[in-house]
């Protein structure tokens, strides 16, 4: 009964030199390495660890995008996902994808599937809005857990300790919620090659936006994309007066 | 540290004197303590390891009929050849294929002036499947050049180098594109799981590999996420590692494979990609030069081609032989310079630097071909090294070596009874059918043009020798000249040497090693072992530092070797910066004393090329 639902998306990968297109509409993805969200893998792990720990039965995870997504869902299933949905979206709507049309998605998933958790990355590395988890809670007058460094079940309710810029913040809500992995949450597991094995053979649905009721219309137009401004070279300076002097002629001082 | 430890496991830490020399040896060091650099299994075994006692190291195994390391041109057509006879002969065949990079294609590096003819062999509907074959060569351009100046060499047909009839091609995106039509017909590829170790049977054949461990951490001890990682049996496992593989060196140890041939030789190759000026922009035209600035008696050269696929991008890159003497010389500087000369900045000029990479290549050629076939497997590709040195092309030789290793192996696997002496099968079919195909013919030709450069005139001497026997004779001369031996056998020591002295990177031409490594997306799971293990920690300093000047500090790409000062106390120390790897293999090759044996760090580790 108790089920929780995943979100994991393929990003570029961490390591990689971003390029902007020469024509500024955005940036190179076509043959870059692209990973699994360091944070959704985070959110699997604990989904995971739940699972094994039997506060829940299983565990779906949930990726939207082209035909690629589905090899971050295989990922998924290999750290012990029991089965994957692949939500089709491609072209000019996957490029102006944004937070609110993936939490509409979600938010229709979670109703659908019946979940108790919504567990996701607090934040996407290649866009940083940090909106999905909370955007998905608010369409489902769900409570939110998020930022979430420690979870803890107990029956209905979940306990999070929340990373707050004070501090940690420990907050009780009821299920079902809406919860966001933040960096401390876990160590996320490998995906072995006998799990990814294994995965082959687990299922992966497929549908489309338009099968859950979501319109994919963008309210956000980007204009232009640039590279960020070169960094200036710094200068040395001999003493403390040059140091001064320097200051007051650019008006810092 | 270890040292003393490994020092006291030794026979003669028995004798009086071995202990004298030992506390003298203490005595000698400064007071400072050497932090240890080496931690890797390989080196310390975990079975003497308290800290692995009661760890389980079990495996999981799984069986297919051939397993193959690597997913590279030679790697990709091996595999897609024995589908395709599956196919023809409606029988069935599982073929695993295993690549460390994280996708097929990341780890991939070469110019490439690509010779379609085993593609053609391969699939006569290239073009149909659509392979990235955009750019035909449309000019071919050869310069001998000075400090200032560049003299044109005629390319004239039939010298090995022409190129007409050829394709330039992203050779990482070629590969990519092999790997979709490897999965299409059924191979079992898995990227990011690396071939960490090879396994015997009892009577000795290879019986598979096993994928490399995960979670272990830097200091060697196990973590919270260790797991082992997967046997893959195989009635045959093909090697294909590209140039200087780590499993295949132990291959030629335990088979004695290399008893008949030189050691290999090779070269470095540093490759860059540059969105030009479209105004400059000649979509086909191919240069190559030599000269400036080596001096005649360090082999190398450059390449520039110009790709025709969407955007004014060239490909450009510098080569330099491993058998150079001189310890301070920096093949990453050599390349950066050299893009300053009139003709190459000329291009560069207004454009943006997009991508960085290196890799090793082979030099060896006919000379340097080990046996090919051992009980239960066989090397294919650059690994035991089928690269046509003056044509600067091996991608066709290995293709061609998958295919016959696919065709000699496809009767043997798929037989009711295979007949054979050894659990794994040994398969010399291989060996005969790579010696009746143009691959040797190839090879066999151009064989002494490379040792040609080791006279007193060097790089001249080499270019009199290639138009007088090449390209009259077609190397039908009956001798056969030798390389001079090992690379790392060839530095001289430091004191007898001249320092080089680069010029600054300027930052629009030229530009400094780390910002070039990023370029290269190269990133390593930093908790973990250091893949560059060395035999002996104190070697470095003692050896490398003390004789050499430390010249892994300018011939790693990546700037993975750093000697830098202890943090107390008097001396240096070398710091690994394994995190930065590129894995070019240089190190391993070039090593005076030999003491760093590279080996493969957890899988999906390493550069991320996009079609370099």
């Amino acid at each position: 009964m108790s089920r929780v639902l995943v979100g994991v998306k393929r990003v570029i990968d961490y390591a990689v030199k971003i390029r902007v297109k020469p024509d500024q509409s955005g940036v190179v993805t076509d043959g870059v390495k692209h990973s699994m969200n360091p944070f959704c893998e985070i959110a699997v792990e604990e989904a995971v660890k739940l699972k094994e720990k039997k506060f829940i039965k299983e565990v779906v995870a949930v990726s939207c995008g082209p035909s690629q997504v589905t090899e971050t869902i295989r990922t998924a299933l290999a750290m012990g996902c029991d089965r994957g949905i692949h939500v089709e979206v491609s072209g000019k709507d996957y490029e102006a994808m944004g937070p609110l049309q993936i939490s509409k998605i979600f938010a229709a998933l979670a109703k659908k599937e019946e979940a108790s958790l919504v567990i996701l990355g607090k934040q996407a590395i290649d866009d940083d809005c940090n909106q999905t988890g909370q955007m998905t809670a608010a369409l489902l007058d769900w409570p939110q857990g998020t930022f979430a460094s420690e979870v803890t079940i107990d029956g209905e309710t979940v306990k999070v300790v929340r990373e707050i810029d004070g501090g940690l913040e420990t907050i009780k809500i009821s299920m079902p919620a809406v919860l966001t992995a933040d960096l401390r949450l876990n160590t996320p597991r490998y995906a072995t090659l006998p799990n990814i094995m294994k995965a082959k053979k687990k299922k992966i649905a497929n549908m489309k936006p338009a099968d859950l009721g979501v319109d994919m219309v963008s309210r956000v137009e980007v204009l232009r994309v640039d590279e960020p401004p070169t960094r200036l070279a710094g200068v040395k300076v001999e003493t403390v007066d040059d140091l001064v002097a320097k200051l007051k002629a650019n008006g810092t001082i | 540290g270890p040292h003393f430890i490994s020092f006291l496991a030794s026979p003669s830490a028995l004798t009086g004197s071995a202990l004298f020399f030992h506390y003298t040896w203490r005595r000698n060091c400064s007071s400072a303590v050497m932090p240890r650099i080496t931690s890797h299994y390989t080196i310390f075994p975990r079975d003497k390891d308290p800290r692995w006692e009661g760890v389980e190291m079990e495996r999981f195994a799984d069986e297919a009929d051939v397993v193959i390391v690597g997913g590279g041109p030679a790697g990709l057509s091996a595999a897609i050849r024995l589908k395709q006879l599956a196919k023809e002969q409606e029988k069935e065949l599982r073929v695993c294929l295993v690549e460390k990079a994280s996708q097929i294609g990341a780890h991939t590096l070469s110019g490439a002036c690509l010779e379609p003819s085993a593609l053609n062999e391969l699939f006569p509907d290239w073009k149909e499947r659509g392979a990235p074959l955009n750019t035909p060569v449309t000019e071919d351009l050869f310069s001998i050049l000075t400090e200032k100046y560049r003299i044109p060499v005629p390319m004239l047909p039939g010298l090995p180098m022409n190129n007409h009839g050829n394709y330039i091609v992203r050779l990482g995106h070629f590969v990519h594109w092999l790997g979709e039509q490897a999965e299409e017909l059924g191979v079992e590829i898995y990227p990011g799981y690396a071939a960490a170790e090879v396994l015997f049977h009892e009577d000795g054949s290879v019986k598979g590999i096993a994928t490399n461990d995960v979670g272990i951490a830097k200091d060697g001890s196990p973590k919270d996420v260790f797991e082992r990682g997967m046997e893959l049996h195989a009635k045959v496992t093909l090697f294909g590692e590209g140039c200087h593989g780590h499993l295949a060196k132990q291959l030629y140890r335990q088979f004695n494979l290399r008893e008949n041939c030189e050691p290999q030789t090779y070269a470095i190759g540093l490759k860059e990609l540059w969105v030009i000026d479209e105004k400059k922009w000649r979509p086909g035209r191919v240069e190559h030069s030599v000269g400036w600035p080596l001096n005649r008696n360090t082999y190398g050269g450059s390449f520039l081609y110009h790709l025709n696929e969407g955007e004014p991008l060239v490909a450009l890159g510098f080569v330099v032989g491993l058998d150079y003497t001189n310890p301070y010389l920096s093949p990453f500087r050599e390349f950066q310079r050299w893009k300053h000369h009139p003709f190459v900045a000329k291009t560069l000029e207004g454009g943006d630097r997009i991508a960085y990479g290196a890799r090793a290549l082979n030099e060896g050629g006919y000379q340097c071909l080990p046996k090919v076939t051992f009980p239960g497997g066989m090397l294919i590709g650059c690994s035991p090294g089928f690269m046509n040195v003056p044509k600067i092309k091996g991608t066709h030789t290995a293709m061609k070596s998958g295919m016959l290793a696919a065709e000699a192996i496809f009767p043997k696997v798929t037989a009711e009874d295979p007949a054979s002496e050894t659990a794994g099968l040994h398969i010399p079919e291989y060996e005969d059918n790579l010696k009746k195909s143009w691959i040797w013919k190839e090879l066999y030709a151009v064989r002494n043009i490379r040792p040609s450069f080791h006279n007193y005139f060097g790089l001249y001497g080499g270019m009199v020798y290639t138009g007088v026997f090449y390209w009259i004779l077609r190397g039908k001369e009956p001798w056969t000249l030798k390389h001079a031996g090992l690379d790392s056998a060839q530095l001289k020591p430091a004191k007898e040497c001249t320092p080089i002295e680069y010029p600054k990177p300027d930052g629009k031409l030229s530009f400094d090693l780390l910002s070039s490594v990023a370029l290269s997306g190269t990133n390593h799971e930093g908790d973990q072992p250091p893949h560059l293990t060395l035999k002996d920690d104190s070697i470095p300093v003692a050896n490398n530092l003390a004789i050499y000047d430390g010249p892994e500090q300018r011939f790693c790409p990546a700037g993975v070797y750093e000697y830098v000062p202890l943090e107390t106390g008097e001396g240096m120390r070398l710091q690994i910066n394994a995190q930065n790897c590129v894995h070019c293999k240089t190190c391993d090759i070039k090593d005076p004393s030999q003491n760093i044996n590279w080996v493969v760090p957890e899988g999906s580790g390493g550069p991320a090329y996009n079609g370099l």
